[in-house]
């Protein structure tokens, strides 16, 4: 029965990740619109652009390989596995052993290592020039992302996110590591959702894009799962500084049923905080060109290399 | 006598002038470095007001406002008035290349505190974490003055050698005011006269790029 009980926590908050992804980036666009003085699409807009796509046709290239028709449910499929394991709403989920920062960076790698792959498959040279740019800002992103992972794993004493909410929960000091730490998780962050300081969401201008040029020559249920996909793929991204640097209201292991509630109230809560605060900072800034992104992510490389040297400083006793 | 959460601070400030000490190397326009030295002499004087505070120590609450007053304010307006009147306000200045300088930034840092650390066994740990983060400041500064071209910038990476010796006397437990004094107004009396050098160099080469000084000393270029 407990196993029941747990299988089915764990299958809400899949599910959950889900239901809340597009909505997410709707309520973004939203704000995003609002702060323009413009009345922006409708929040709901992002499930209807999905629900149009999967009943679309879809048409493929004559060239294109089975890697191209199969690689669009490999890429959803590891970034819903990464997003399904981050604690959400409650820490003691069943597959909480699994939910691991190292295995969800690679999870994410995997799925980005697909995604060029497929822009390439077809040979056009805009999925040639999104992969290749892809995959540069990836080799500077990876590696900050494996030293934000260091340090957070140095401060609380393990790499799996359930143990490092609780220890954030229950440690209540500041510390310098963390905070840059969460300066290069924020630019990682950025960078690997393709939002405005790296690229424009919203553009089809062919020099500056890149997640857009690597699906270029996608339609139909195809594009709509590498969609979905990447809405997943931001709301992963802000499950995770919430869970790292900001656990407040999670539910902890084998707490009642108020208390998930209030943790899912309080999750819903930091998802709104996090699209309203992307929001505001991409109508503050300009997008960067293509060559000074390997400085910006640079910086979350150089931030992460340094918090964890400072770990070794803080707190000598 | 000193609880986690004061060390906690005084960490915060420490680091973060380690972090803005990596910013100037990472600016290469000269607003944009003048801008980010005032944020270093800022996040110094708050330093020295929390030591202050966590250790009792009125007279560092003098130091910490002669860093803001001649640091945050003074010296940043006087050096912005120079790059406007020299004309270079607007220009962007080749760096060696962030990268590189950012790897050696890294590099420094991690030299200081395996230095600082092994040697400083016995202090307090407020001493010994200031100590390895005001090495690497100064070690930042000596870098920022030896990968810039620009003769401006070296007067920065000069200046925040200066911040970091601040955050080394104040970790130590006091340096006497009258040391503190005398330093700053060295300091200021080393900004004048390095202003009025500026000026020469410009009107005899008509720029403040110092490889042209190379050739006067008979080496080649």
């Amino acid at each position: 029965m407990d196993l029941i009980i747990a299988l089915a926590v764990q299958g809400t908050q899949m599910a959950l990740v889900l239901a809340l992804a597009p909505l997410l980036l709707g309520f973004t666009r939203k704000v995003k619109a609002r702060l323009l003085r413009r009345r922006g699409p409708p929040m709901l807009q992002p499930y209807r652009d999905l629900l149009r796509l999967i009943r679309k046709e879809v048409v493929l290239a004559d060239n294109a390989s089975w890697l191209f028709r199969s690689g669009p449910y490999m890429v959803f499929s590891a970034t819903w596995v990464a997003a399904a394991l981050v604690p959400t709403f409650a820490t003691g989920l069943h597959f909480s052993w699994a939910a691991d920062l190292i295995a969800i960076t690679a999870l994410i790698g995997s799925a980005r290592f697909f995604l060029a792959l497929l822009g390439m498959d077809v040979g056009t040279s805009f999925g040639g020039i999104g992969a290749s740019r892809e995959m540069m800002f990836a080799t500077l992103a990876e590696p900050a992302m494996i030293m934000i992972a260091f340090t957070v794993a140095l401060v609380a004493g393990s790499t799996q996110l359930s143990a490092i909410a609780q220890f954030m929960l229950t440690s209540g000091s500041l510390r310098v590591s963390l905070g840059l730490a969460l300066a290069a998780l924020v630019i990682v962050a950025l960078a690997e959702n393709a939002r405005i300081p790296v690229d424009n969401p919203a553009t089809h201008l062919e020099l500056t894009m890149v997640h857009e040029a690597m699906i270029l020559e996608y339609s139909g249920r195809h594009l709509a799962l590498i969609e979905l996909a990447s809405f997943v793929k931001l709301l992963l991204y802000i499950s995770v500084i919430g869970c790292v640097f900001a656990p407040w209201g999670i539910a902890a292991a084998g707490d009642g049923f108020t208390a998930t509630l209030t943790g899912l109230a309080a999750y819903v809560g930091k998802l709104a905080l996090a699209g309203f605060l992307l929001a505001a900072f991409e109508t503050a800034i300009a997008k960067m060109r293509v060559f000074r992104v390997s400085d910006f992510l640079g910086a979350a490389l150089m931030l992460g290399v340094l918090a964890a040297l400072l770990r070794f400083v803080s707190r000598l006793t | 006598m000193i609880g986690p959460l004061a060390l906690d601070v005084a960490h915060l400030f420490a680091g973060g002038l380690v972090l803005v000490s990596v910013m100037l190397l990472y600016q290469d326009r000269m607003t944009g470095l003048i801008n980010t030295f005032a944020l270093h002499a800022l996040v110094v004087s708050m330093s020295v007001a929390w030591q202050a505070f966590i250790q009792n120590a009125p007279h560092l609450y003098i130091t910490a406002a002669i860093a803001l007053v001649i640091k945050a304010v003074v010296i940043p307006v006087a050096l912005r008035r120079m790059v406007v009147r020299l004309g270079i306000h607007r220009t962007i200045e080749p760096v060696v290349s962030i990268g590189l300088t950012m790897l050696a930034a890294i590099g420094l840092i991690a030299l200081s505190i395996m230095v600082m650390l092994p040697i400083t066994a016995q202090a307090g740990t407020l001493a010994r974490e200031d100590l390895s983060f005001a090495l690497s400041v100064i070690l930042l500064g000596l870098l920022m003055m030896i990968s810039r071209r620009n003769a401006v910038s070296q007067v920065i990476g000069f200046m925040s050698i200066e911040n970091g010796l601040i955050l080394a006397a104040t970790g130590a437990k006091g340096m006497p005011l009258v040391v503190e004094i005398s330093v700053a107004f060295s300091i200021l009396v080393a900004l004048i006269v390095i202003g009025i050098f500026l000026f020469r160099i410009r009107e005899r080469f008509e720029t403040v790029d110092i490889h042209l000084l190379h050739e006067h000393r008979g080496e080649q270029p």
